[in-house]
Formats: structure tokens, C-alpha cells, sequence
């Protein structure tokens, strides 16, 4: 017995003007952090001077805003969906909302007024020796962060509580029972699956991360209280690619609700389907030290593990998902429109941006691959090509094209070709410039390395360009999805 | 390696862009989904035994060579003792011969850095992180002589770009 994904999507006044309001900032954030980025690969370019301060002071603000983004917009798509099958609270939704927006007003501050440059990555002690900005500068932008960390935590809590209202506990709302034999029930829907994997997921990557931005913010206050440079990266990589990687466990969702509206088809759930996300919910978690590679100091085994575990979390993502979703769509006369296409490319940008990530988490590649520029390769592929798109799809879907009948323009067509032939060159180029071993996070680049950065920064401009039409699009369209229709 | 990596990535991907191409080309030819389910849980079956043999082929060749140099390995003529600080490489002799393998001992002196070995012609040969608490040991043969370059490869800073030091390499 399987559950299939319901015809019709229903929610509340409160509920709309959450999610409104949640996608319109998160549309807002994701456009000034485009740009940002566009800024930097024309700094890079030698078209645009940049002096290196504000040239690190901007990639620290859009490192992490795009996790913060990819973050609130991915935890929106989720409680929509989510909420069909259990109760959710819209008052913790704002809650998020609100620190979100303080979160980023402080980080904001502490990057562009008080200096702060540390990268999202805060690699102790970097924070608190940065040299040229002050100690409350990085105190202030972690507790940025760890308000951005607590609205995550709030919603994540809640899913669980309700989840768990529903269900009875996490392990039957993943559908372990029916997954080892011990039930005959129905399987949750998948969208009840995935929802266990983020709660869990996303609850203890939060509070990680606090438990080490905390001591970071008491260092910041206190010199003399310091923290192992190498617990504290480990901590931080615990945090920020759990976090990072489960934004599109979040955003997924939109595929399996979505794409059988599109396809005339179900999206069901299988006991393949619960092994998968079950690896991927074990998996997600433990796979962090593949950015460690580089310090010899780790443990091998940890190492070791870390890369065949990379290489197996990809098959949850290949096999149960991509397999899934391609089959539904293959032969299925789905109807194409901005929104199916926006779902189709997010699964390409998902499933290919999987590979140049596996490749450089071998670590005879890492030794010649790590900290070039096809690390963000990698990364912006699955989230330019994949998160974004889905939760674009998502804003899309809300407001125009609620069963994919609405009439498709030309100017839709074309804004999808150039998102994905610019977003395809764009990520190709940081792939080709890591091929030939340029640094990532340079502010000032040789001369012989600015061919890749003007082609980056065309490409970029397209994007921001698409980008802009899609969010303008979802804005003109906001008030049909407020008012029920 | 750079080549290799860049050709597999770059045909692995089209492979992915070609099934979804058509897909999306042949998504009118309407067929019964039965007939899908089936043909995919078999197909689903094969690949995921190709992806774990493919799995366990590549761990097994790349996990034995490991850039980690054991305690127990055969000592070495040539040490290099290399610190980094904000913004500059301390390194306590700058040249080696090449044909003979060179230990770099690596560290941070205020926060973490990356210590890349680049040759002239930009191509990166080798990195590992300096940071500080700890020493990591880099060992790397230079198989011909000529200047190369020390790059920074972790961000420690608003003068990260600038932290690039020269290591000469003579013939034995």
C-alpha cells in the first residue's frame, strides 16, 4: 500500500500571508546576494575595481546569505507541502521570519559598517584574528547567525512536535516499521518522509553549529578562553554542509508534490524510498570530514569514511529520487510550462552538480582540487541549477500557474533557456578555472586567470537577469495566491 | 590528474543532460506507466549494482594513495619547516634538489592557512592546511628543477591573494 500526493493543495489566510511573505523575502535576498556575487566575479575580472576588504567583506555577506536563503526558502516549500498532512504552527513560521530578518540586519551591520570578514565559513580562530576588523564584529555576526539558526531550529521543532502529533514518532512518520518489516500499514507520503529526515536533520545541525558559535562569541569577549582550531572546524563543517546539503532536502519536496500534477502521474512512496532517505538522513550527518581532507592531522579512518560515505549519499539522489522522478515525467505527456521546466532543470542541476562534488571528495582529487575555484563549481551547480529553481518553481506554481494550465508565453520559454544556458556556463566556467588550479576565494586574480572571470561575469549577468524575471513574475502574481483564489 | 578529472566530470555530466534531454523530447510519446514502473525498477536494480561495483573499484584504487605521510615512513634528506602567518610564508630554507622526496612540515602561526605547491606554469601539485596546534607533513618528490610558488590556499584574511612565496628547485 503507498499514499499518493493530494490533487489539491489547501491553506489558510495566516498561512498564505506567511508564505508570502517568506518567499518575498527570500526572492529579495536571493536577487542583492546574485548580485553581490556578480560583483565579485567582476572584481575578479578586472572590470570593476573592488578593493579586497569590501571585495571579502561581500563574499562573507553572500556565502551566508545564500545558506540563509537557500535555508528560508527551502523550509517554506517544506511547510506548505508539509502542512497538507500535519498541523503546523503558523506563529513559529513567523517567528522564523522575524529572526531571519534581525539575524541578517546584525550580520549585515557587523560585515559592512563593522568590517567583518571571517567567510561564512568562520574557520577559528579567523574570527576574533581577522587584524584589521574589531572582536565585536565577529561577535555580532555570530549571533547573527545563531538567531538566522534559532528561527531554523523553532520551525524544525515544530515539524518534529507535529510530525510526531500525527504519527506517534519520528521512526513511523520515516516509515521505519513498514521499512523493516514490522508494519503493513500504509507508507507516510513522501513529503511526510522527507519532512522526518529535514526535522532531524536540520535540528541537530542547528544546534552544533551553536555549540560552537557560542564559544566562539565568548572568545570574541574573552581572548583567553580559546578553542582546538581543528574541533572547531570540525564543528563548523558539522553545521554548515549539514546545513548547506539539507537545504534541498527541503526544497525536493516541490518535486514529488508538484511533477505528478504536471505529469499525470503519482509520485509513491516505496520501502526503496524509505532506505533511501533513511541513508540519506545517517549519511547527510556524518559525511563532513571530506572537507577535512587536507589536514593530515584528522584521523584516516575518518577520511576514509568520509569518501566512501560521499560516494554512497549519492545514490539516494540518483536512484530513489532521480530515477523516481524521471520515470514519472518519461512518456507521461506532462504538460511543459515554466513551472515543469523549472522542476525538470532543478532535478538535472541536482543530479549533475552530484558529480563534480563526488569527484573532488576522492582524495587523491582533493589534493589538487581543493580551495580552486571548482569547489563553488560544485556547489553552485546543485544550488544555482538545483535548490533555487525548485524553490522558484515553487513561488511560480503559487501564483500563476496553479495546475499548469495557464497560458505559457514566449518570454517564459526564453527566461528558462537563458537561466540554463547561462547558469550552465556559469558553473562550468568556476569548473574549468578549478581545472586549471586557480584559488577560490582570491579577491585580486592574475592576469592570466581573468579570461575565466569575464566569462563568469557575463554568464552571471544572464542569471541575475532570468532571475529577476521569474521574481517579478511571482510578484505580479502574489496577490492572486493572497487571496485564495 | 587536473585533465582526467575535468574529461570524467564533463562526460558524466552530458551522459545526465542526454537521458534528461530525452526525456524531455520523448515525454508526448504517451505509454501505459505500468510499463515504466517496471522497465525502471529493473533498470533501478543494474544501476545501483554498476554504481556500487564502480564504487568499490575506484575506493580500492584512490584509498591507496593516500597523501598522509605515516610516522613509519622512510626517512627523508630533505625537511622543509613552513609556518603561515597573516600574510606571509616563514619557510626555513627555500630550495630543494629535485628526484629526492622533500617533507614539508606545516603550521599556522596565528590562524589557519593553505600551504598549495604551485610549478610555473600555475598547475597546483600538492596542498595541505596549515593550522595552528598543528604540524602537517607534506611529502613531495619535484621531479624537475625550476621556481616554484607557495599559494595561500585557505582564506586567512583581507591580504589572502597577496601570500605567495617562491621555492627554488635545483638538479641533484
Amino acid at each position: 500500500m503507498v499514499a499518493e500526493n493530494p490533487r489539491v493543495f489547501t491553506i489558510d489566510e495566516a498561512g498564505r500571508r506567511i508564505v508570502a511573505a517568506n518567499l518575498v523575502v527570500a526572492g529579495a535576498v536571493l536577487l542583492a546576494m546574485m548580485l553581490l556575487g556578480l560583483t565579485m566575479r567582476l572584481g575578479q575580472s578586472g572590470w570593476l575595481e573592488v578593493p579586497p576588504a569590501r571585495f571579502y567583506q561581500i563574499m562573507t555577506v553572500h556565502g551566508t546569505g545564500m545558506i540563509g536563503i537557500a535555508a528560508l526558502g527551502g523550509i517554506t516549500v517544506m511547510w506548505y507541502f508539509l502542512s497538507q498532512y500535519v498541523r503546523l504552527s503558523t506563529h513559529i513560521l513567523t517567528a522564523n521570519l522575524l529572526l531571519f530578518l534581525i539575524g541578517v540586519v546584525i550580520i549585515l551591520t557587523a560585515d559592512f559598517i563593522g568590517g567583518f570578514a571571517a567567510g561564512w565559513t568562520i574557520l577559528f580562530p579567523l574570527p576574533t584574528h581577522g587584524a584589521v576588523w574589531p572582536a565585536e564584529a565577529a561577535f555580532w555576526h555570530l549571533l547573527g547567525l545563531m538567531l538566522v539558526g534559532a528561527g531554523l531550529l523553532l520551525v524544525a521543532l515544530d515539524f518534529g512536535r507535529a510530525l510526531i502529533a500525527r504519527y506517534g514518532s519520528l521512526g513511523r512518520s520515516h516509515g521505519w516499521p513498514q521499512l523493516f518489516g514490522l508494519s503493513n500499514d500504509p507508507l507516510p507520503p513522501p513529503t511526510v518522509i522527507a519532512g522526518t529526515m529535514v526535522t532531524i536533520v536540520t535540528t541537530l545541525t542547528v544546534i552544533g553549529g551553536a555549540s560552537i558559535m557560542v564559544p566562539m562569541m565568548i572568545n570574541a569577549l574573552n581572548p583567553a578562553f580559546t578553542i582546538n582550531p581543528l574541533l572547531a572546524k570540525n564543528v563548523i563543517y558539522f553545521f554548515g554542509h549539514s546545513l548547506a546539503n539539507v537545504t534541498i532536502y527541503m526544497a525536493v519536496v516541490v518535486i514529488y508534490e508538484l511533477l505528478p500534477l504536471f505529469a499525470g502521474r503519482p509520485y509513491k512512496a516505496s520501502r526503496i524510498f524509505v532506505a533511501g532517505w533513511t541513508g540519506s538522513t545517517i549519511m547527510v550527518l556524518i559525511i563532513f570530514p571530506h572537507h577535512l581532507f587536507m589536514d593530515f592531522a584528522m584521523p584516516q579512518w575518518a577520511s576514509g569514511m568520509a569518501q566512501v560515505l560521499s560516494f554512497t549519499n549519492s545514490f539516494p539522489a540518483m536512484l530513489v529520487t532521480g530515477f523516481g522522478a524521471l520515470a514519472l515525467v518519461h512518456r507521461s505527456g506532462i504538460q511543459w510550462s515554466l513551472v515543469s521546466g523549472l522542476l525538470f532543470l532543478s532535478l538535472f542541476g541536482w543530479l549533475a552538480g552530484i558529480v563534480p562534488a563526488v569527484i573532488d571528495a576522492t582524495i587523491v582529487v582533493n589534493s589538487v582540487m581543493h580551495n580552486t575555484l571548482w569547489v563553488p563549481g560544485h556547489f553552485h551547480f546543485y544550488m544555482l541549477l538545483g535548490v533555487i529553481p525548485m524553490i522558484l518553481a515553487f513561488m511560480l506554481y503559487l501564483t500563476r500557474d496553479r495546475l499548469g494550465r495557464s497560458p505559457e508565453k514566449d518570454s517564459d520559454m526564453w527566461a528558462l533557456i537563458v537561466y540554463l544556458g547561462a547558469g550552465l556556463g556559469f558553473v562550468l566556467v568556476f569548473l574549468y578555472s578549478g581545472r586549471h588550479s586557480v584559488p577560490r576565494r582570491w579577491a585580486v586574480h592574475w592576469p592570466e586567470w581573468m579570461v575565466y572571470d569575464r566569462f563568469a561575469s557575463v554568464f552571471a549577468a544572464l542569471v541575475i537577469l532570468a532571475a529577476a524575471f521569474f521574481i517579478v513574475r511571482f510578484l505580479i502574481g502574489l496577490r492572486h495566491f493572497l487571496s485564495g483564489r | 590528474m587536473q585533465e582526467l578529472v575535468w574529461d570524467i566530470a564533463l562526460l558524466v555530466i552530458a551522459a545526465i543532460a542526454a537521458i534528461f534531454l530525452t526525456v524531455a523530447v520523448r515525454a508526448k510519446q504517451l505509454i501505459d506507466p505500468d510499463r515504466i514502473h517496471a522497465f525502471t525498477y529493473g533498470f533501478r536494480a543494474k544501476a545501483f549494482a554498476a554504481l556500487v561495483i564502480v564504487g568499490i573499484a575506484v575506493a580500492v584504487i584512490t584509498l591507496r594513495q593516500l597523501p598522509y605521510v605515516k610516522s613509519s615512513a622512510v626517512p627523508v634528506s630533505q625537511v622543509v619547516n613552513a609556518s603561515g602567518f597573516q600574510w606571509y610564508w616563514d619557510l626555513d630554507r627555500a630550495s630543494a634538489v629535485a628526484g629526492q622526496p622533500v617533507e614539508f612540515r606545516v603550521t599556522g602561526g596565528d590562524v589557519t592557512h593553505g600551504f598549495g605547491i604551485y610549478d610555473d606554469s600555475g598547475r597546483l601539485l600538492a596542498q595541505t592546511q596549515a593550522m595552528p596546534n598543528y604540524t602537517n607533513r607534506l611529502l613531495y618528490t619535484f621531479d624537475t628543477p625550476g621556481t616554484y610558488r607557495i599559494l595561500c590556499l585557505e582564506y586567512c584574511g583581507i591580504a589572502h591573494h597577496g601570500m605567495v612565496s617562491e621555492f627554488e628547485v635545483t638538479a641533484p
